[in-house]
């Protein structure tokens, strides 16, 4: 936790407890409504919570800067869960019980999500997961929700997109076993490709961390496919693309969100030129509102470009201020209906309707990755 | 073939685990104990040649010959200097205490190291990219394709093996770590100096360290504070697969599991057996051959 977070959280406690002491009322009757937030500031995923966290931080601003929500501000309490299975349940309870938050955003990852949900759903405090892909996410409960699209969209786009856009007839199915997301998106990728009358011609399995993929690489070269799909991470994709090279390898290996970090390119170099992911959106993908929201977010972020993080951070808390909006109060129960309604939201992500599970239905983009840098390719809507 | 660019790959990845196994046995081998911090001076090897790399590229100009034996020495010395610290601060306190209270010190002093460097202010848990140090060439055999870090990692292998035999038979230091080795009480009533001759051996298995992190930085170059925990026990089965405290053991020992990992992967039905093929191979050499493969059997003292 960052010193300042933490002074100003001690400070608002404080004005609480007074507040509460002199008009006697419940907590969120002072002059600020709470907004609770968890991410992966520091740790394994600290890229993708920083950058959540940061978009966060700049809806927030906006949102104030423009009068705030019922006639209050909107104060951001961010607890860092450092990325860690355990923490984020540390993190929620805190932020309900002792903070008295009337939402709460977070977080990026899926498992972590998985772990705060059922406090948020016991406590009747609606949680809005800016880019937790998983499925089982928003089965919880119904009070938790996500701002972006499900692992089973992205599959069955991953499938239309090597069908139509690579003309695969035969791919090669690399997984993470270690990785939920990675098994979760092969599965959902191998059943819509099947469909599509693709042929899988080899499915292996590497683990998360592994340093050397030439065993997998070798046999998957000797299969002779056409394309590579690859759902994993960042670290373990830049040193997969490195070897695939190393070993003659010329089809495109492509993937999913797990592609979208700066580090890809910092250790792959030009090994990463001429692959392909799906994401949530791009900074290059040349929307208004997108534009707008990267000019604003360089701004405030000393020139840094803004990844699909960022943008679902912002979102989940523009989803959130709009319920409030709409619903008038901030009490539980009507804020948890007002979200379930949005209809055609226009985010910066793209226009997002949340349908009877919770899941945001909306487009996804492909990326190609050109030059040592991520290139806007094409939308897919749903 | 598809054989012949497994078993190139397998060596490849063999020779890279040989190198890490021949600094944990020749501490075993004088000391009769696992210095499980080998395998995180390996990783502060890769941090140290992170570091180092660009400054010296500055001085030599990029991908220099001169410049990448530079990094190599500087950061065998610095290993060297970590290893003898951790041995003076860490282990000599307990020498005449119980071995397992000396190995349970090696995973603390392991998990110490690795905590600490994740730290934010250390060097954080981020994964950074590791400075291309030399030119990459492949060359084609046939349809096999062999990559130019392969080829060093197994050159410096092969020398280093030479190397560290030579010293361990033909030289006074040598001599004196075969004595210490074989009884330590006795070499020091001999005027064996027993602590500066435990301490050569830190100092050289810790370089042996830095130099596999150079090069298995070389081969996957992203780099982060847990990067030596998986090659670290791949090493230490090599090890004792090939007999704990025989160099050239560690080194077919090494050769074998990577070569049977390297085939693992490739096959669809063993792919994510990876580990369980290294672990499977441990138990199975402890059961049916503890001595391990070029080991001899011996009694321990307890």
């Amino acid at each position: 936790m960052k010193p300042g977070i933490f002074l100003t959280s001690a400070a608002a406690s404080v004005a609480a407890l007074l507040s509460l002491g002199l008009t006697g009322c419940k907590s969120g009757g002072g002059d600020t409504i709470k907004v609770g937030e968890f991410a992966s500031l520091t740790g394994k995923e600290a890229t993708f919570g920083t950058s959540s966290h940061e978009g966060t931080l700049l809806a927030i601003e906006e949102i104030n800067a423009a009068g705030g929500v019922l006639g209050k501000k909107l104060e951001l309490l961010t607890e860092d869960d450092q990325s860690k299975a355990g923490e984020p349940a540390n993190a929620v309870n805190k932020l309900i019980s002792k903070d008295g938050v009337v939402a709460i955003l977070g977080e990026v990852a899926s498992s972590r999500s998985l772990e705060a949900g059922p406090i948020c759903q016991q406590a009747g405090i609606p949680m809005i997961s800016p880019a937790s892909t998983n499925p089982a996410v928003t089965k919880t409960g119904d009070y938790v929700f996500r701002v972006c699209f499900t692992d089973s969209f992205q599959g069955a786009a991953l499938a239309n997109f090597a069908t139509e856009k690579l003309s695969a007839k035969k791919v090669a199915v690399l997984t993470d076993v270690k990785s939920d997301y990675s098994k979760g998106l092969a599965s959902n990728f191998k059943e819509r490709y099947l469909k599509n009358g693709g042929q899988i011609a080899i499915s292996l399995d590497f683990n998360g961390g592994d340093k050397d993929f030439k065993g997998q690489l070798t046999a998957i070269k000797g299969a002779g496919v056409d394309a590579i799909f690859l759902p994993g991470y960042y670290t373990d994709v830049a040193l997969i693309c490195k070897q695939a090279k190393d070993l003659g390898i010329t089809v495109p290996l492509f993937g999913g969100d797990g592609w979208e970090s700066e580090t890809l390119l910092s250790i792959g170099k030009e090994d990463v030129n001429g692959n392909y992911f799906s994401t949530h959106c791009a900074a290059d993908q040349g929307t208004p509102k997108m534009t707008a929201f990267v000019e604003s977010y360089k701004k405030k972020f000393n020139g840094k470009t803004p990844d699909a993080m960022a943008v679902l951070g912002y979102d989940s808390a523009m989803v959130l201020a709009e319920a409030m909006k709409r619903a008038g109060t901030t009490e539980g129960p009507k804020l948890r209906d007002a979200i379930a309604a949005t209809k055609d939201y226009e985010g910066v992500s793209g226009k997002m309707s949340l349908n009877a599970e919770r899941d945001a239905v909306k487009a996804l983009v492909f990326i190609k990755i050109e030059n040592g840098a991520f290139k806007y390719s094409a939308t897919v809507n749903p | 073939m598809d054989f012949i660019q497994q078993a190139i790959n397998g060596l490849g990845l063999g020779a890279i685990y040989a190198l890490i196994a021949l600094g944990y046995t020749m501490v075993y081998g004088v000391l009769r104990f696992i210095n499980f911090a080998h395998s995180d001076v390996l990783m502060l090897g890769a941090f140290a040649a992170f570091y180092i790399a660009p400054k010296i590229e500055k001085v030599c100009g990029p991908q220099s010959v001169l410049g990448v034996i530079l990094v190599f020495i500087l950061v065998a010395l610095i290993c060297a200097l970590i290893g003898m610290t951790i041995e003076r601060l860490a282990y000599r306190p307990l020498r005449h205490r119980p071995k397992l209270a000396v190995l349970i010190t090696a995973i603390g002093v392991s998990l110490f190291i690795e905590f600490t460097c994740q730290n934010p202010n250390v060097l954080g848990s981020a994964t950074r990219p590791f400075p291309q140090l030399a030119a990459e060439k492949q060359f084609h055999l046939g349809s096999a394709i062999v990559g130019s870090t392969d080829l060093l990692v197994i050159a410096v292998t092969a020398a280093l093996l030479a190397a560290m035999w030579f010293i361990v038979q033909k030289t006074r230091i040598g001599t004196a770590m075969r004595a210490v080795s074989f009884n330590q009480q006795a070499s020091l009533l001999m005027g064996v100096p027993v602590n500066k001759v435990i301490s050569f051996t830190f100092g050289l298995g810790s370089a042996l360290a830095a130099i596999a992190g150079i090069l298995y930085s070389m081969k996957a170059p992203g780099i982060e504070p847990l990067m030596g925990v998986q090659p670290g026990l791949r090493a230490f089965i090599a090890a004792v697969l090939g007999g704990i405290g025989n160099l050239p053991g560690a080194v077919l020992g090494a050769v074998v599991l990577g070569l049977l990992e390297t085939f693992a992967g490739g096959i669809p039905e063993l792919s994510n057996y990876r580990d369980a093929i290294a672990f499977g191979i441990l138990i199975l050499i402890l059961l049916l051959k503890p001595a391990g493969l070029l080991g001899r059997a011996t009694i321990e003292k307890v």
